[in-house]
This record gives C-alpha cells, sequence and structure tokens, in this order.
C-alpha cells in the first residue's frame, strides 16, 4: 500500500452499508428486520446502534458481519468493507474477514464461549487457523490478550474453563478472542447488558481503550442510550428497521430531532431526579416488522403524532449540520411540536421534568 | 465492610417485616466448604413502603429476597412479618403465609407456564386456594389483567410466548396480585427489559402500589432505577449491608465508599459528562472465603489496618442515614485518604 493509498484508507469508509435491505422468512410472512439502512464508519471511530427489540439493530451488525441465520437474506443494497462488496460473500469466502478483519463479541459471553474447552485454547484458535501460529507461540499470545483484557493471573487463567470464571471475566475472555488477530472493525451487541453496572463500566472503558491502542472501528449495538452516550463517536437510532436519527454523539443529545431519540432519552431513570419522579414512557410497542404501519413507522406511538405521519413517510431530512439526519415531519423544536407540547402539558399527559434535555 | 448491628431497624408499630441477624449458607458438595451467601443482615420495612435492596450479583440480594419467602429457609435469624415469625411456621402454615407475600422474577418468560393460556396461570392462584366461584375468579382475573393493562380477551386465547417480555412481567405482576398479597417481593423485576419498557414497568409497579397499598422489597443491581422507586435503600455487599438510608439521601451522600462506587459505575446518558474512571478494579471476592473486617477492603481505595481486622458496624452518622465503614465518605471522622473519584 502506497503513502496516498494509506491516506486515502483513512478518510474512506472502513465499513460501509448503502440501502441494506435484510429480509426473513417466517411462518406469517417475510419480516423485513432492517429496511434501507445506510452506514459508515471510518477507521478508528465508533458507531453507536440505538434501539428496542426489534429495531433491527443486532440484524444489521449480523448483516455486515456475514452472520445471518439461515432464513435471513439480504435483499437489496450493498455493504462493503474496504471499499469492497462482501454482501453476497460466502462462508467460505468471509472466513478471510472474520477474525482477522472483523470480529463481534456478543451479549450473553456463557453461551457463546465453548463449556468443554479451556480459555487458552479457545482463544489460541482463531491464531492458529488465521495467523498459523504453533500451538506454544499461541498459548504465549493468549496470555499476552488475557493481561491486555485485565485479567489478572492470565497463565493460570489459560487452564480454566468458562464454568470457572464470573460473567464480567467471562466477556473480557470473549474481547480477548476478538481481539486475538487484530481486526480492524469489531462489533460488539449489547456486550454489557448481561452484567452488572460495576463490571459494565469496566467493561466499556476496556473497549474503548482497546479502540484507542489499536485504532480499530467499533460499532456498539445497545438499547440503552446512556451507556453508548461516554463511549461512541457518532450514533444510529433504529426503530423498526430504518435509522430515524444520526448525528454525532454531542450533536444527537444536544440537538434531539427525532421523537423517538428524545422518548428513548426521557425513559431512563435519572439519578439526579429525585425518588418516585414519574418515568416517561413510549406507549405501545415495536412495529410488526412483517405489516409494518403505513407512515412514519413510530407514529402509532408517538406523542407528536399528525394526519400526514400516519399516511406518508419521512424521507430523511438534514438538521443544522450535513452530519446529522433525521425522519420526521414535526421534529423536537418545530412549531408544530411545540403547540402539540403545550396541549399536552395542559392535559396533564407530560411529566414537567421530562424532555430536559 | 460490613457489618452487623441495628441501629437502623424502626421501633414503629408500622413495621411490617422485621429481618434480624438472617443467615443463609449453602454447604458445597461434601467439601465441609459453604457460601456464606448471607451474613448476618437486619432489616425492616413499614407498610406501604418500598425498600430498595441493591449490589452487584453476588450480594446476596436474591438470597434475602428468597429466604424471606423461607425458599429455602434461612440458616439461622428471624424473620418476623406482620407479627408472625416466619422461620418457625410449619409447611402448611407457610403456605397460607406466602400468600400474603408474593415474588415476581427478573425473567419473565421463564416464570411463566409456556403451555398454560395466560388466564389460567393468573387464575390459578385462586383456585389452588379456592377463593370465589369459579365466575368470581374469573371476574377478579379479568379485572387484575385490566389493572396491569393486559387485554383479558386476549389472555384467554393465548400463551406466554405471544406476548413480548414486558406484557410477559405484567402478567406475572398480575399473577402476584391475583391473591391480594400485602407485600411484593420484585428480583430483578426490570433487568430483562430495555429502557422504554422498564419505564413502563416501574410507573405500573408504582400505581399498584397506591391502589392496593401495597409493601414492596424492590432487589436490582442498577442504582437508578432503585432509586426511583423506592423509599428507602440497603446497599449489600459480599452477604453484608454497608448502608442504609432514604433514596434522596443515599444518592446526595453517599457515605459507604462502595456505594460510592455503584453510583459512579451508572453511565450517564450525557455526552458532555465526562466519564467517570471505573473506581474499582476487580470484583467482589468469593463468599467462601470472605476477607476478614470490612468485607469491602480489599478493594476499598480508604482501606486501613483497621479495616482488614474489625468488622464495622452500621452506626448512625445522620438522622436516618446508617453506615458500617470505619472511614465513611461524609458524616463521619475524615477518610484516610480523600482521592476517591
Amino acid at each position: 500500500m502506497t503513502q496516498t493509498d494509506l491516506v486515502r484508507s483513512e478518510l474512506e469508509p472502513l465499513v460501509e452499508t448503502i440501502d441494506v435491505k435484510t429480509h426473513f422468512k417466517t411462518p406469517r410472512g417475510i419480516a423485513r428486520a432492517v429496511d434501507g439502512v445506510s452506514i459508515q464508519i471510518r477507521r478508528g471511530q465508533s458507531l453507536g446502534v440505538v434501539g428496542e427489540s426489534g429495531s433491527g439493530k443486532t440484524v444489521l451488525s449480523r448483516s455486515i458481519m456475514g452472520l445471518l441465520p439461515r432464513n435471513g437474506v439480504i435483499r437489496e443494497g450493498s455493504v462493503r468493507y474496504r471499499g469492497q462488496e462482501i454482501g453476497n460473500c460466502s462462508d467460505k469466502e468471509m472466513q478471510s474477514i472474520w477474525g482477522r478483519e472483523m470480529a463481534m463479541i456478543f451479549q450473553d459471553p456463557m453461551t457463546s464461549l465453548n463449556p468443554v474447552m479451556k480459555v487458552g485454547k479457545q482463544i489460541s484458535e482463531s491464531l492458529r487457523k488465521n495467523l498459523g501460529m504453533s500451538a506454544n507461540e499461541a498459548l504465549a499470545v493468549a496470555e499476552k490478550l488475557l493481561h491486555d483484557v485485565r485479567i489478572p493471573e492470565p497463565a493460570r487463567r489459560l487452564n480454566q474453563y468458562p464454568h470457572e470464571l464470573s460473567g464480567g471475566m467471562r466477556q473480557r475472555v470473549m474481547i480477548a478472542i476478538a481481539m486475538a488477530c487484530g481486526p480492524n472493525m469489531l462489533f460488539a451487541d449489547e456486550p454489557t447488558t448481561a452484567l452488572d453496572v460495576t463490571v459494565q463500566a469496566q467493561i466499556l472503558e476496556l473497549l474503548s481503550e482497546q479502540k484507542r491502542d489499536r485504532n480499530m472501528s467499533l460499532l456498539l449495538v445497545t438499547h440503552n442510550l446512556g451507556v453508548v452516550a461516554g463511549y461512541t463517536d457518532e450514533i444510529a437510532v433504529m426503530y423498526g428497521g430504518k435509522v430515524v436519527e444520526k448525528a454525532p454523539t454531542k450533536t444527537l443529545f444536544a440537538n434531539t430531532k427525532m421523537p423517538y431519540t428524545e422518548a428513548l432519552l426521557s425513559s431512563i431513570p435519572r439519578l439526579d431526579q429525585p425518588s418516585h419522579s414519574r418515568l416517561t414512557t413510549i406507549p405501545g410497542r415495536p412495529p410488526d416488522l412483517v405489516n409494518p404501519p403505513k407512515g412514519c413507522r413510530f407514529a402509532p406511538r408517538c406523542a407528536y403524532v399528525r394526519d400526514l405521519c400516519l399516511n406518508e413517510e419521512p424521507e430523511l431530512e438534514q438538521a443544522d449540520s450535513p452530519d446529522h439526519t433525521y425522519r420526521c415531519f414535526y421534529p423536537v423544536g418545530s412549531p408544530e411540536y411545540f403547540e402539540r407540547r403545550v396541549e399536552l402539558t395542559r392535559k396533564g399527559e407530560l411529566v414537567a421534568s421530562e424532555g430536559s434535555n | 465492610m460490613a457489618g452487623t448491628g441495628k441501629a437502623h431497624l424502626r421501633d414503629d408499630k408500622n413495621v411490617l417485616l422485621r429481618v434480624e441477624d438472617l443467615v443463609v449458607e449453602f454447604p458445597i458438595g461434601r467439601t465441609g466448604l459453604k457460601v456464606n451467601a448471607v451474613s448476618g443482615i437486619s432489616f425492616d420495612v413499614l407498610k406501604g413502603e418500598t425498600l430498595g435492596i441493591v449490589g452487584e450479583s453476588g450480594c446476596g440480594k436474591s438470597t434475602t429476597g428468597r429466604a424471606i419467602m423461607q425458599l429455602p429457609s434461612p440458616t439461622s435469624g428471624s424473620i418476623m412479618f406482620d407479627g408472625t415469625e416466619l422461620t418457625t411456621l410449619s409447611g402448611e402454615a407457610m403456605r397460607e403465609a406466602r400468600t400474603k407475600i408474593q415474588m415476581i422474577f427478573q425473567d419473565p418468560i421463564s416464570s411463566l407456564n409456556p403451555r398454560r393460556n395466560v388466564r389460567d396461570i393468573v387464575l390459578e392462584p385462586l383456585s389452588i386456594w379456592k377463593r370465589g366461584t369459579t365466575a368470581e375468579q374469573l371476574a377478579a382475573v379479568d379485572k387484575i389483567l385490566e389493572h396491569v393493562g393486559i387485554d383479558p380477551q386476549r389472555a384467554a386465547e393465548s400463551k406466554p410466548h405471544q406476548f413480548s417480555g414486558g406484557q410477559c412481567q405484567r402478567i406475572s405482576i398480575a399473577r402476584s396480585l391475583v391473591l391480594n398479597p400485602q407485600m411484593i417481593i420484585c428480583d430483578e423485576p426490570v433487568s430483562a427489559l430495555d429502557v422504554s419498557v422498564q419505564a413502563q414497568v416501574v410507573n405500573l409497579l408504582e400505581d399498584l402500589k397506591k391502589q392496593f397499598e401495597l409493601t414492596l422489597v424492590f432487589i436490582a443491581h442498577d442504582l437508578a432505577v432503585v432509586k426511583n422507586i423506592s423509599d428507602r435503600i440497603a446497599v449489600m455487599y459480599l452477604g453484608k449491608i454497608c448502608e442504609v438510608s432514604s433514596s434522596d439521601d443515599l444518592y446526595r451522600n453517599p457515605a459507604h465508599p462502595y456505594t460510592d462506587v455503584l453510583l459512579s459505575s451508572i453511565p450517564v446518558p450525557d455526552p458532555t459528562v465526562a466519564v467517570k474512571k471505573v473506581v474499582v478494579d476487580g470484583e467482589p471476592p468469593s463468599p467462601v472465603s470472605p476477607p476478614s473486617g470490612c468485607r469491602f477492603n480489599p478493594r476499598c481505595p480508604n482501606a486501613s489496618d483497621r479495616c482488614r481486622s474489625e468488622e464495622p458496624t452500621l452506626r448512625e452518622i445522620e438522622p436516618d442515614h446508617f453506615v458500617a465503614c470505619h472511614h465513611p465518605l461524609t458524616g463521619g471522622e475524615a477518610p484516610v485518604s480523600v482521592h476517591f473519584k
């Protein structure tokens, strides 16, 4: 790679999806789990993908990784890694990418680790297969990796089985396995949801440290906006298979446009609120992806819904800066938004403390 | 940390539940070793109050909740519920007592029988206790389902898997309410749910508590949720209680270094707030061989020799704010070092 190539690769997206549509065959019909999503992640950048269960956030990351279950398929659109199309690669072709180029960690470390294989062997597996190391070399690297993810007494841990480790330790082992072949891109799918808050903070800190040290890109999938706030450069909020708002993290929080994003934010219980504060909820449930509602998919649950929202689907709009986009006819801050807000407050349906952000 | 001590118990005729010196130990096979899950804790809950119990995995918070229900019975200690000592009740009398204390669990889907329809699941407690005629029972079930926001018609036709996680938790709540209990023990009821659904369930619990004049014990690891719903919070660490206080005071003036750690671990949904460095490394030690003295001392940045040898007991540092720490962060003698954050 020449110097100019290198410079260009820094600017070009490492991973890019263009209008990806991933469909699942279900007994009830076709579920459009990801319905036209375009995202870019540059080298060393972190993107948070946030949404409720069933928003398509996990399917999106699995579509990029080529890890869809059998009944799922990328129907349209393109997935590119370093400019190369990988959306329709076979598993065999993907093997040169998994581990060395892209790696993934999952929510439940216990079910992702092999319960009858020692930790050391699980880490060295990919080192031997992908990098052709000998068993001893690989074990030595595995010990260093365990040390990197801050596991005390790494040499002893190599000979332990997953059940001998705590949940936080298992997730660290998962991270060590993912880091083994030095990937450029790491997908973390709800990596801390099964963990205690104290351990969650440790794992998030570890992930951002690894990202920084290795100049790696990170895609962090979570349902908790609080988790991504401190650890990502950019956030994409997904709803019903679509990205409904995308912006640099600070902009998203400071200048929220989409009522859905606002609602997600205000449903997080905050420590600085007095106890027994009424939490803001989002009524109803995420849309049925087999028969999504006409118009804006969030409209049936939106407090600011109007006739137009129920009939027409909003296109991606640009907010104040080109890197901030959203899908909404009456975004937060619009005259119609304020008008409805006044009505709701009068009816007592909005709690005063809500939407302070 | 943490300590024993009963300074925080209240002498109030409204006390509904009073737990004293609760010890729960589990033997490990035939090794002669035992897991010290709960090591001598005391607390009380007033009528209509919500007590939050918060702590990391393995701190004994779920074991405490189950010990109240005698599931299993504690190794030693006293549990007085509404004037009755639960630990000495016979099997049949305990069964009767359990109708007044109900429990809801973390995973709403696995706590509902997948083969039965939802209305039958909620009806079962009534049919077991033969409360009223079948028609009265069905009417009671439909009413309670409406209270928790589940369509009774749909419940009569559907199985649990046809409902979402949040709805299943509502169904579990309906089942726990149908016998008109005085107290509900909620063991991590919202940890498996999305934040938006979590808020719905927390609000629902608050509403039901008012409507049915319930007393709640709310067990969770997320201090932000616990703080919102509780009147009073007990922080547990490795089988001991380290701090007890009203929930607002606990947040404003955490006195125990461990409470401070828990508070600062909660992710703040605001990127302009700098992420605080994680203040403790490591994880709780094994409850098979807990450390001597204060159980938090190996991870505590303020630990002194005294902490390693002498176990602190709960003492009052401000009105109705109790801490088991030799060097509390507020309200006591100055900490040995103050570099906590």
